[in-house]
């Protein structure tokens, strides 16, 4: 889909409580366009959840419904069953955090791929705890400055390396596996669309700066997420039964050390830590790509 | 008049084959599985335990020999299963699980979800030991812990028992008064895993005892709203005591089911606990679940010898008899209570709700706490409990809580 040809319908609204220059919102409302009025939303504990809706203010204009933290793959197989077996064509989708995707969630959704459930699942990846207040999670980057992670006197941050959770699902061998970013808007909307329409379960995983976490200008959000994707620290695929179909290559890749000036949770990297976060950098692209960067 | 729970909405397609009433030698998982059935389930979501796991596997080949088209979600844990039946009934589908133990103690979480979304699901939980140690017998410390969950919760004495309460367990739960879950449970390997004559009702008899589920908050694109939202000060204060006061329904819905059960199937329950020859007792002992048949032989045989003896059976322990108990216990001299499970240095859980139940009351109620583990309980045993009654009548009663059948423990 075109940009100019996105509806103007809204389905999650202006008034929500996200921070200035937060990217999930924008990820939110952009796919709720595409994905349309026959929705229903899942939210486990996370931002949106907050920022979504605080009773009796609520930014949905579709179904939503919120159990807990660590179920969204369980949560939305038991609606999108029950919409199977009351033949309702609904598209059911939940949308977790990192947190609620890489860590505390991976179980439900690792069993709810593995049975091919008809949902959609979108992880918004802000690459740690921020509902909580920063804390580290299998997202959060290396060397990253988090409330957990505080760079120390003995400890810099952060001593592990970002978890590959796209690669994950991509090994469950679901009919589509997506890794986006709202900088990448056509790409974006594209992927979203093509998700809408297959059946089976679908694993969309979208990069979502976070001015507050991360420490940046909020104005700098799409900024950040472009020299994400450009850096290779984040990379755009999708995959269709486990078999990547299309991957984006950045047309000049830049050094990590771009992306990481400007965002304060970086701040205290040495040159020896940029070397160390680069070399993942490096060997990820070279899985990625089959060649040396 | 309702229309017929094996009916489709709009298409009027029939969900379950067509299933006659007939006798049946089952277990008491069977009975449970197939009261599900009956019930015209929608999804089941469940993950296997021992001694549930026949639930499961007895579901599992109903849908696969197309006995039922419910959607049966094999998830990959219990906090799963209950999650996925909190969304397929938000979505508006009757809904079931059953689980044990361990699998009950990693729902936890969940429980209070169900209950504060007011989603009337219906779980049977064959009660067994919770670890440390590890261990697969009967023990009511699995379900006796979630009391405060906002669940319904019940004991069944035999398998007859078990799958009538499956059927009524829908009623009661989805009655708009009441719109709260309903666990019941059934002992391990004494009822899940032993045979017995059940009396199966036919599917159109069901169908016109309980009609389909008709939900008030539905996920619906039609008519968009928020469940389960992230909610200030301002308004969960009341959502409590709605669900306070739903319980409290639930008292006089469960009366009016089993009345209504009773007149359709013959099978008289009683409502929340059940008097047998309590009407003269000076002494009377409170017992749940299949300790209760024990109860009643020793009942027979000591009133033979002329002792004044009677019992209760505590069916519901969600919404909790206490107005019940207070009247039938009003000329009792001397009340024993039954406890499977108990609530560590203070007493046995169902002990701890008679007496606040009784406060007032002047007399003694003694606790005896039997069968924990899976510990046989005998008749020996029984007779024990009462013997004890009987000497405390005589003022001499030596203990509050005695552990019947315990190494190194003084009865
Ligand atoms: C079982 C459980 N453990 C912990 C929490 C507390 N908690 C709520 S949101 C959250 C972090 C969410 O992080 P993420 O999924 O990354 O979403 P974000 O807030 O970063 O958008 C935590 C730890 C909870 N609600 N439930
Ligand atoms: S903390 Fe971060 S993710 Fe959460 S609302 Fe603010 S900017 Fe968005
Ligand atoms: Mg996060």
């Amino acid at each position: 889909m075109n940009l100019n040809d996105l509806p103007e319908d809204e389905y999650f609204t202006s008034g929500h409580t996200a921070c200035p220059g937060c990217v999930a919102p924008i990820i939110v409302r952009n796919m709720m366009k595409i994905l349309g009025k026959n929705t229903v939303v899942y939210t486990p504990a996370n931002c949106l959840l907050v920022f979504g809706g605080t009773y009796p203010y609520i930014a949905w204009k579709v179904p939503y419904f919120h159990e807990a933290f660590e179920n969204t793959g369980s949560s939305i197989s038991g609606a999108a069953r029950a919409f199977k077996k009351k033949r309702k064509d609904v598209t059911v989708v939940g949308i977790a955090g990192d947190g609620g995707t890489y860590d505390i969630g991976i179980q439900a959704l690792s069993g709810a791929a593995e049975r091919n459930e008809d949902v959609i699942y979108v992880c918004y990846d802000n690459e740690a705890y921020m509902n909580t207040g920063i804390q580290r999670s299998g997202s959060t980057p290396y060397g990253a400055s988090t409330t957990t992670t505080p760079p120390g006197k003995k400890i810099p941050g952060k001593l592990e390396h970002k978890k590959d959770m796209a690669e994950i699902m991509r090994a469950h061998e679901v009919p589509y596996v997506a890794t986006m970013s709202v900088s990448h808007i056509a790409d974006f909307l594209r992927k979203v669309e093509k998700a809408k329409k297959i059946k089976g379960f679908r694993y969309l995983h979208v990069f979502s700066p976070c001015p507050t976490g991360w420490r940046f200008d909020p104005s700098k959000s799409i900024e950040i997420a472009r020299k994400a994707v450009d850096s290779g620290m984040w990379t755009l695929y999708e995959a269709e039964y486990g078999e990547i179909m299309d991957i984006y290559k950045p047309k000049k890749k830049i050094p990590v050390e771009e992306y990481i000036k400007g965002q304060g949770r970086f701040r205290h990297f040495t040159p020896e830590m940029i070397e160390e976060l680069q070399k993942w950098v490096d060997k990820k692209w070279e899985r990625l790509y089959g060649e040396k960067p | 008049m309702p229309d017929k729970g094996h009916k489709y909405g709009e298409g009027g397609e029939s969900m379950i084959q067509k299933l006659e009433a007939k006798k049946m030698v089952i277990t008491g998982d069977h009975a449970a599985a197939y009261a599900a059935l009956l019930a015209d389930v929608e999804v089941v979501a469940a993950y296997p335990i021992t001694p549930q796991t026949l639930i499961v596997e007895d579901f599992a080949t109903f849908v696969d020999d197309g006995i039922t088209d419910a959607e049966f979600i094999m998830v990959e844990s219990e906090h799963s299963a209950m999650s996925a039946v909190i969304g397929s009934e938000a979505a508006g589908a009757r809904s079931f699980t059953a689980t044990s133990s361990q699998g009950l103690a990693l729902m936890h979480e969940m429980l209070p979800i169900a209950s504060g979304l007011h989603l009337p699901i219906v779980m049977p939980v064959v009660n067994r030991t919770v670890a440390a140690p590890i261990g697969i017998w009967c023990e009511y410390n699995d379900m006796m812990p979630q009391r405060d969950t906002g669940w319904m919760q019940m004991y069944s004495e035999d398998n007859q028992e078990v799958l009538d309460m499956v059927i009524m367990g829908y009623k009661i739960a989805e009655n708009h008064d009441v719109l709260l879950p309903i666990m019941m449970g059934l002992d391990a390997f004494i009822l899940s895993h032993t045979v017995e004559p059940v009396e199966a009702p036919s599917s159109d008899e069901v169908a016109d005892f309980l009609p389909p589920y008709k939900p008030i908050a539905v996920l619906d694109p039609d008519n968009p709203m928020a469940i389960g939202t992230f909610t200030p000060p301002e308004y969960i204060q009341e959502l409590r005591y709605q669900t306070h006061r739903c319980m409290k329904n639930a008292r006089k819905v469960i009366y009016d089911v089993t009345k209504e059960f009773a007149s359709k199937f013959g099978r008289n329950y009683h409502g929340l606990i059940e008097e047998y020859e309590t009407d003269d007792a000076e002494v009377i002992l409170i017992t749940m679940g299949t300790v209760t048949g024990t109860a009643r032989d020793v009942v027979d045989a000591y009133r033979k010898q002329g002792k004044k003896v009677g019992l209760i059976k505590l069916r519901f322990f969600r919404p909790f008899p206490a107005e019940e108990l207070r009247k039938a216990l009003q000329n009792a001299e001397v009340i024993g209570v039954f406890d499977r499970a108990v609530s560590y240095g203070v007493g046995g859980p169902a002990w701890i709700d008679v007496k606040s139940a009784l406060y007032g009351f002047d007399k003694p109620v003694l606790n005896f706490l039997a069968g924990i583990g899976g510990r046989d309980i005998v008749r020996g045993d029984v007779e024990k409990m009462f013997d004890i009654m009987l000497d405390a009548k005589n003022g001499k009663a030596k203990k509050e809580i005695v552990w019947i059948n315990t190494r190194g423990v003084e009865e």
